[in-house]
């Protein structure tokens, strides 16, 4: 085996040499034929259910299995019946395995794409005590009571018993494959990319619509799921003009490759068409090897951008439903003859061929072919065509089958009714063919029945931006897929204005569509399977429409037909026929086969991407965290901020001492916090103070210069949306701050009344927050503080800058600064702010500066207490139902002047002479705790929610007064200071009398911020 | 979806933030006479009946514009994107 | 003749030969005294209550399309009564209470799974939030718990509590909330309504009122007029539309919520959670699948299909809460058309037009509400007034500032 470094860096298992014989196969792979796209020179090992294997680079484990003579893979979800593979594709219902082990156990992966590595390790899922013997395929046995949608006509009685009893039973029986429970250890990536044109699939139609694309100079993005470019020609054994088809896919690859605007994707899977040509595609980078390489990820998820795309899904096989359909071996005639052609792997030595078409009839050929014994075509017309060398039964049908864990026997009712047995361990069945129209129904686009093929083909522009080529659209043959998908291409650059011309077409295999449409087989009472991986059967749907479960969506969700994980790609149409048959309706009348995105399921690691762990959301740190991890910092998240909640000292070794230490600190000398994470918004303009005349509830234009505001700012709907304060630096500029958790949405909002309410309004707002280092400095030796950082020009004394003052200043011999004389805490106190390249500095300069008074730095636990010791309100209160009546603030909302908010403020509802007021809250006993979210009651009335008289919004303990204390909302609780209330919470087990404070517990004269 | 910004040309929607119905910029006059019932109806009654439908996007992510898209709300196809200000303009606010 | 374990043995034992139609197809009568417009959860539902508690006849049900494809149809299962709000929680409480004998009382197992729901606490804010709630559902009659960090380890040891952005730091738990088989509702209602003589008529598209001296004296409809004493619309995502026809305008706008769910997987999951720091709530189908979601796409659609930021989103926040996902694959997604009302909350009641009633507003919320709902509905249509649960649910809270604003957005009904 080599690796070949790709454009894009990745690497991809390549077979060195394709062997014409089987000679190195060994006896254990005695179902290998000669030939194929496989390695056969060398070998590799790998383990299904604890047995060593060993197969071909080039392999699929379910061609490796096959290969090794293994046709069992699988139990079904319901029954538990033995399964093998159907299909050789991402089609697959049955073949489903956990690969890898530990934290890298993959479940429900399709052996029928997982590509064999060295040291593959599978097993098989859904049984016990082993695949062999499954204590739970009695339910097979059962399976007469366990018809569709049993389950809601029983486990009704008695009432308790359903979650105790039944659902655990149910719960422990279904489900497929386990996760480990282990945190994913691989990376997953995502990427965009840009085209003019997507080409989805790799197969005759798609190659030839990228080679047109490609020649034509266009961007291209050619996509294919499998590990090959070649799609149904890698399976079939048609030339191409004088070469291989194989030969002709090579050649046309490596040309491609060779186009610089050509990207070509193998292993890359476009599962979802979204609106706008967006498409989302998954890379699978690593899937094919032991680990990923050292710094790739495992799988890459795509969002592409594509002008045109073009589908070129193919076609995928349908089954014929007959009684015990479902034996491993049993499986799509093109399947049997991928294994052969591609593989060189037969799934039995003697076969049989059951179809209603001329397709059907190559795998005979083609296997014959390959020297495998085909002991009968068993065509259901009359006047099937011979085409293979070999039995030709022309009006019959398979009738049942028998092999408990494989098929070995058919049973065939010939055209004159007599019945017959045919010994074979591998049944091909061809139903038909169904364009995969999977990706145009992703936009609710509808498919439309085409009788002539006897299949649903897209609907027309079911995809803005997309057409569909080749057997996607029902032209099925090899010619039809050359000569469509590159006049699609051509018809699509055109689109563009992109002028081209189909490329010269090679000769090739142009076969009709010989097909005489055919279901399921009429025979006895036995079960015929539709939809194997859930186990829905003819006799379910003919039950479902029994009891009028009829419309197509019903039918799905009674029967769970089409609901596994191969989303019905193989089952949903015979579920639908037979339906159609039932009501008497044509097919069409009966409904259509929808799908959903994704096209093939899709690992929720690749959705995520890397926002996983610490990286799920970036992290925004305040311009003082270094210094704060070298000074015992805990923090907190606050939205995408890290803000410091407390330092911890040495010997402090609960978090509130460390917060009590901070706030007396800071009420008897002073102490400095980052409050950096406040909005700041710059506003600028001649009508700057108009403007934030509006978006403020309160009165501002008449702010003196030099002077700052607290503002309340109202939604249109009255509410309080956010509080803040604004200072005028200069008659046209204006800077506000925010709180931290609204900061986006003001910003927005301030925005949308500029642009979308006062369009000609002079003023501009740039959003400053991450702009300026801001910090607090509070305490009663602030100023003190603050002179040795000023620079001296600038006079602090309480006259020359008294309380709400603003001045731009410089600091430390020059440096710009914002000097801001406001409090959160009530004490005497300053906001600092500096451009945030020197914070860091700054805080480093205040702490040493301080430390004749000794200074704390203080975190947001520290800022609660003393903003609740305050009375502020803050987040907890503004919690998007409070008015500015309730804030104790109904009279600032100005009444001269237009604001947002103002008119709806005055609604009935919101002025009720028994609204809530926000009040502080005190223990009676002052060893009680008050608890923010707990409720308020009257005394002596009932405690319940019609007596709910409102409740605490935020609570701490108080150093200063040595109590619990807390902020709250309680009806007409201006009025109801002294009254002592029961607060309780029954959620936390409390209980207890509170008396209604005035929510300033400290300073409530204001007499220290003025100091 | 693809927002096709008038200045700064195709972009996707990830970078915008919807608010809703571009009824909005039609705010009431608050001195009016019957201000409240016609605040009342500005800022709850819509008129979404599906298909064509004029919509505020703010470019978050972007030049923080305020766009009028004009979206089809059964196929999101989009016919037409304005400046919000512009269309504030023209239907008559200014200051 | 009723479902019952020995009746699924009886008939498996004689070839399933005695199982009848769950429902008639009747064709439409010239008038009824009832029409429900919405064949969904809620129509039938209010349909089965009408005929059940209040013993009306000559009751329809009009379905433009098949019974249960609405949201009924198309939403994550979840059923909860953890609300903050006086307007809600006793609604919600009442609906919870109606789930819990609905089985019984429809005869049709529906699968009622109270095997609790989680919302995970990451901030000391959200931990106040979150107790306030928790009291006001017990104050109202429900249960709730406040678990630590600790108690959710044993329950769910897989999620993040290693390297986690937003540290899980607790959760508020209602242990009687769970997960409902949701096609199961619509049929069970369906088949019980039906039993009860109500007409069932699906493929029928009302596509007009006739309304006379300001009364509905009936709908035009794809299979012709159909007269009715009383008109009650009940099409949650189609409600502006319906009601356009009527010349009503609503405090509700249309937008699209996207659902997905994984290949179907041995049991992990007990019960339901919601990630309290990104846009992902999950809980495990009874055949595996883990069924989960976010928030909505945030844009006004009728599409019932989403774009794949929000997929991503949704994904991520998956990832970042359960990192052993990673390995799972995701099989499907969905979207569903949510009638996003102004304030996040419903409505139930009559219209400014004489026998036309409205039921709608639900977000995307409508599922667990729809026993209530049906009830509270039933109780308009038959008497007139208000159900008590259902009082605050008028059209007029908004004008008059009586608004539920569960998570205080504001009227931006893409926020609720």
């Amino acid at each position: 085996m080599t690796y070949t470094n790709r454009a894009d860096g990745s690497q991809i298992n390549q077979p060195t040499a394709r062997a014409q014989t089987g000679a190195h196969s060994g006896k254990t792979q005695v179902n290998r034929l000669a030939g194929g796209q496989i390695d056969q020179q060398s070998s590799i090992n790998f383990s299904f259910d604890g047995k060593q294997y060993q197969g071909h680079p080039g392999d699929t484990l379910a061609s490796a299995l096959l290969a090794n003579n293994v046709r069992l893979m699988a139990r079904s979800f319901k029954y538990h019946r033995p399964r093998g593979v159907l299909t050789s594709d991402s089609a697959e219902p049955n073949a489903l395995v956990e690969l890898r082990t530990g934290a890298r156990q993959e479940p429900n992966t399709r052996a029928t794409t997982a590509e064999l590595f060295d040291g593959l390790v599978a097993k098989s899922q859904n049984r016990s005590p082993s695949l062999k013997y499954d204590f739970m395929a009695i339910n097979d046995r059962f399976s007469n009571f366990l018809t569709a949608g049993f389950y809601y006509k029983t486990f009704m009685w008695p009432v308790s018993f359903w979650e105790k009893i039944y659902e655990p039973i149910i719960r422990k029986a279904a489900g497929l494959g386990s996760l480990s429970l282990e945190e994913d250890p691989d990376e997953y990536d995502k990427g965009f990319l840009h085209c003019d044109l997507l080409v989805v699939g790799g197969g005759p139609s798609g190659l030839s619509a990228a080679l047109t694309a490609g020649r034509a100079g266009a961007q291209v993005i050619l996509a294919d799921e499998d590990y090959l470019f070649g799609g149904r020609l890698n399976g079939e054994t048609f030339g191409i003009g004088e070469q291989s088809g194989q030969d002709w896919v090579a050649a046309t690859v490596a040309e491609l490759h060779s186009l610089p605007n050509v990207r070509c994707m193998s292993r890359t899977t476009v599962n979802g068409a979204y609106d706008h040509g967006i498409y989302s595609a998954v890379e699978r980078v690593s899937d094919h090897l032991p680990v990923p390489p050292e710094g790739k990820p495992r799988q890459i998820l795509w969002r592409i951008y594509s002008k045109r795309t073009l589908l070129c899904a193919g076609a995928i096989e349908r089954p014929i439903a007959f009684e015990n359909n479902d034996r491993p071996g049993i499986m799509l005639a093109s399947a049997m003859r991928d294994y052969a052609n591609r593989w060189a792997v037969t799934a039995a030595h003697k076969v049989a061929i059951f179809t209603n078409n001329d397709d059907g009839h190559r795998t005979a050929v083609d296997l014959i072919a390959k020297g495998v014994k085909v002991a009968a075509v068993i065509d259901t017309r009359a006047d099937a065509p011979r085409i293979a060398d070999c039995e030709l039964l022309a009006g019959a049908q398979v009738i049942d089958t028998s092999g408990r864990l494989g098929l070995k026997f058919i049973k065939v009712r010939l055209a004159d009714g007599s019945e017959r047995s045919i010994e074979c361990g591998a049944l091909g069945v061809s139903g038909g063919w169904n364009p995969n129209v999977h990706m145009t129904c992703h936009q609710r686009g509808r498919p439309i029945w085409n009788e002539q093929i006897s299949a649903f083909v897209p609907g027309e522009d079911s995809i803005p931006g997309m057409t569909v080529a080749g057997a996607a659209n029902g032209d099925f043959s090899t010619a039809a897929a050359l000569e469509t998908g590159s006049a699609q291409a051509v018809a699509a650059l055109g689109d563009l204005g992109i002028k081209t011309s189909k490329i010269d077409l090679p000769q090739a295999e142009d076969a009709p569509v010989n097909i005489q449409p055919f279901w399921h087989v009429r025979h006895g009472k036995g079960r015929a399977w539709l939809d194997q991986q859930n186990d829905v059967t003819v006799k379910d749907v003919k039950l479902a429409h029994q009891e009028n479960y009829r419309s197509v969506e019903h039918l799905k969700r009674y029967t769970t037909l089409g609901m596994a994980t191969d989303q019905g790609k193989t089952s949903n149409m015979g579920g639908l026929a037979i339906m159609a048959e039932l009501t008497g309706q044509s097919i069409p009348e009966t409904g259509t086969t929808i799908f959903r995105p994704p096209y093939s399921p899709v690992a929720m690691g690749t959705w995520g991407g890397r926002a996983r762990g610490k990286d799920f959301h970036p992290v925004r740190e305040t311009p003082s965290h270094k210094w704060a991890l070298e000074n015992g910092a805990s923090f907190v998240e606050v939205g995408n901020w890290l803000r410091v909640q407390w330092f911890s000292q040495p010997g402090e070794t609960h978090w509130r001492e460390s917060v009590d230490r901070e706030v007396r600190a800071v009420r008897a000398s002073v102490g400095v916090c980052d409050v950096t994470t406040l909005g700041k918004i710059d506003i600028q303009g001649t009508d700057a103070a108009p403007f934030l005349n509006t978006v403020y509830a309160n009165a501002f234009a008449k702010l003196a210069v030099g002077k700052t505001r607290y503002g309340l700012m109202l939604r249109e709907d009255g509410n309080a949306m956010d509080d803040g304060t604004t200072a005028r630096l200069s008659e046209h500029h204006f800077v506000m701050t925010t709180t931290t958790a609204n900061a986006v949405e003001v910003y927005r909002h301030m925005e949308f009344v500029r642009q979308c309410l006062f369009p000609d309004m002079d003023v501009q707002l740039i959003s400053t927050t991450e702009a300026w280092a801001q910090y607090a400095v509070a305490g009663p030796n602030s100023r003190k503080l603050l002179q040795k950082i000023v620079d001296p020009e600038f006079d602090l004394s309480n006259e020359g800058f008294e309380f709400m003052a603003c001045r731009e200043i410089t600091v430390c011999g020059g440096l710009r600064a914002r000097l801001f004389r406001i409090s959160f805490s009530g004490e005497l106190a300053y906001e600092i702010a500096v451009p945030t390249r020197y914070g860091d500095a700054l805080f480093r300069r205040i702490m040493e500066a301080g430390k004749e008074f000794d200074v704390v730095a203080y975190g947001t636990e520290a800022l609660g207490v003393m903003r609740i010791e305050k009375g502020h309100a803050a987040g907890n209160e503004l919690n998007g139902t409070i008015t500015a009546l309730n804030l104790g603030m109904g009279r600032m909302v100005s009444k001269k002047k237009d604001s947002i908010g103002s008119t709806m403020s005055e609604r009935e509802g919101m002025n009720l002479p028994d609204a809530l007021n926000m009040v502080g809250f005190k223990p009676v006993n002052s060893a009680d705790k008050v608890t923010a979210g707990g409720h308020l009651m009257t005394k002596g009335t009932p405690v319940d929610a019609e007596h709910d008289q409102g409740y605490v919004t935020s609570a701490c303990y108080s150093p200063i007064l040595n109590s619990s204390i807390g902020l709250g909302f309680l009806k007409d609780g201006a009025n109801r200071m002294g009254e002592i209330v029961s607060l309780v919470s029954p959620v936390t087990n409390l209980n207890v009398d509170v008396e209604v404070v005035n929510p300033q517990f400290v300073d409530p004269e204001g007499v220290r911020v003025r100091a | 979806m693809i927002i096709n910004h008038p200045l700064l040309g195709p972009r996707d929607a990830q970078e915008f933030t919807f608010l809703g119905s571009a009824s909005l910029i039609d705010r009431p006059d608050w001195q009016a006479e019957d201000a409240l019932e016609q605040f009342s109806d500005y800022t709850y009654l819509r008129n979404d009946t599906g298909g064509e439908n004029r919509e505020l996007w703010f470019h978050e992510a972007g030049d923080r514009s305020w766009l009028v898209v004009t979206r089809n709300t059964f196929t999101h196809e989009i016919t037409n994107v304005e400046m919000a200000s512009d269309v504030a303009r023209a239907r008559g606010r200014s200051k | 003749m009723g479902y019952s374990g020995f009746r699924v043995i009886k008939e498996a034992l004689t070839g399933h030969k005695g199982w009848k139609p769950a429902w008639r197809d009747p064709e439409p009568q010239s008038a009824y005294d009832y029409i429900i417009i919405g064949g969904g959860g809620h129509g039938l539902a209010t349909a089965y209550y009408l005929a059940k508690e209040f013993g009306k006849k000559r009751i329809a049900v009009l379905e433009k399309g098949w019974l249960g494809g609405g949201n009924v149809g198309r939403n994550t299962t979840i059923i909860r009564s953890n609300y903050l709000l006086d307007g809600n929680e006793p609604f919600y409480e009442y609906s919870m209470k109606l789930w819990e004998g609905l089985e019984q009382e429809l005869n049709y197992n529906a699968m009622v799974s109270q095997r609790g729901i989680l919302n995970l606490i990451h901030t000391d804010p959200q931990r106040d939030a979150f107790t306030r709630r928790g009291n006001a559902m017990i104050l109202n009659g429900a249960d709730a718990e406040l678990l630590s960090v600790e108690q959710i380890k044993k329950e769910y040891p897989f999620l993040n509590f290693n390297d986690a952005r937003f540290p899980i730091k607790g959760g508020l738990a209602q242990r009687r909330g769970g997960t409902v088989r949701h096609d199961a509702v619509a049929w069970g209602y369906a088949r019980a309504a039906d039993r009860l003589g109500v007409d069932l008529i699906q493929n029928c598209e009302v596509t007009g009122f006739r309304i006379e001296n300001g009364v509905c004296k009936g709908v035009e409809t794809s299979r012709g007029y159909i007269g009715a004493n009383k008109v009650a619309s009940c099409v949650a995502g189609s409600s502006p539309r319906v009601m356009s026809h009527a010349g009503i305008r609503l405090p509700i706008e249309t937008t699209v919520m996207q659902a997905f769910v994984t290949e179907g997987l041995k049991p992990i999951m007990p019960g339901v959670i919601t990630f309290g720091a990104g846009h992902f709530y999950c809980s495990q189908s009874d055949k595996g699948g883990l069924v989960f979601g976010g928030d909505p796409d945030g844009y006004n659609s009728y599409a019932q299909r989403g774009n794949l930021p929000t997929v991503e989103d949704v994904c991520e926040s998956g990832m970042a809460l359960i990192p052993a996902l990673g390995r799972a694959r995701m099989l499907r997604m969905w979207g569903g058309v949510m009638d996003m009302s102004m304030d996040g909350s419903p409505i139930i009641d009559k219209t400014e037009i004489g026998g036309l009633y409205f039921n709608g507003g639900w977000c995307y919320g409508g599922f667990k509400a729809t026993p209530a709902s049906g009830m509270c509905y039933a109780h308009l249509l038959a008497t007139d007034t208000p159900h008590k649960y259902a009082a605050a649910y008028r059209f007029d809270r908004f004008r008059r500032g009586y608004v539920i604003d569960e998570k205080g957005m504001g009227p931006s009904p893409s926020l609720h």
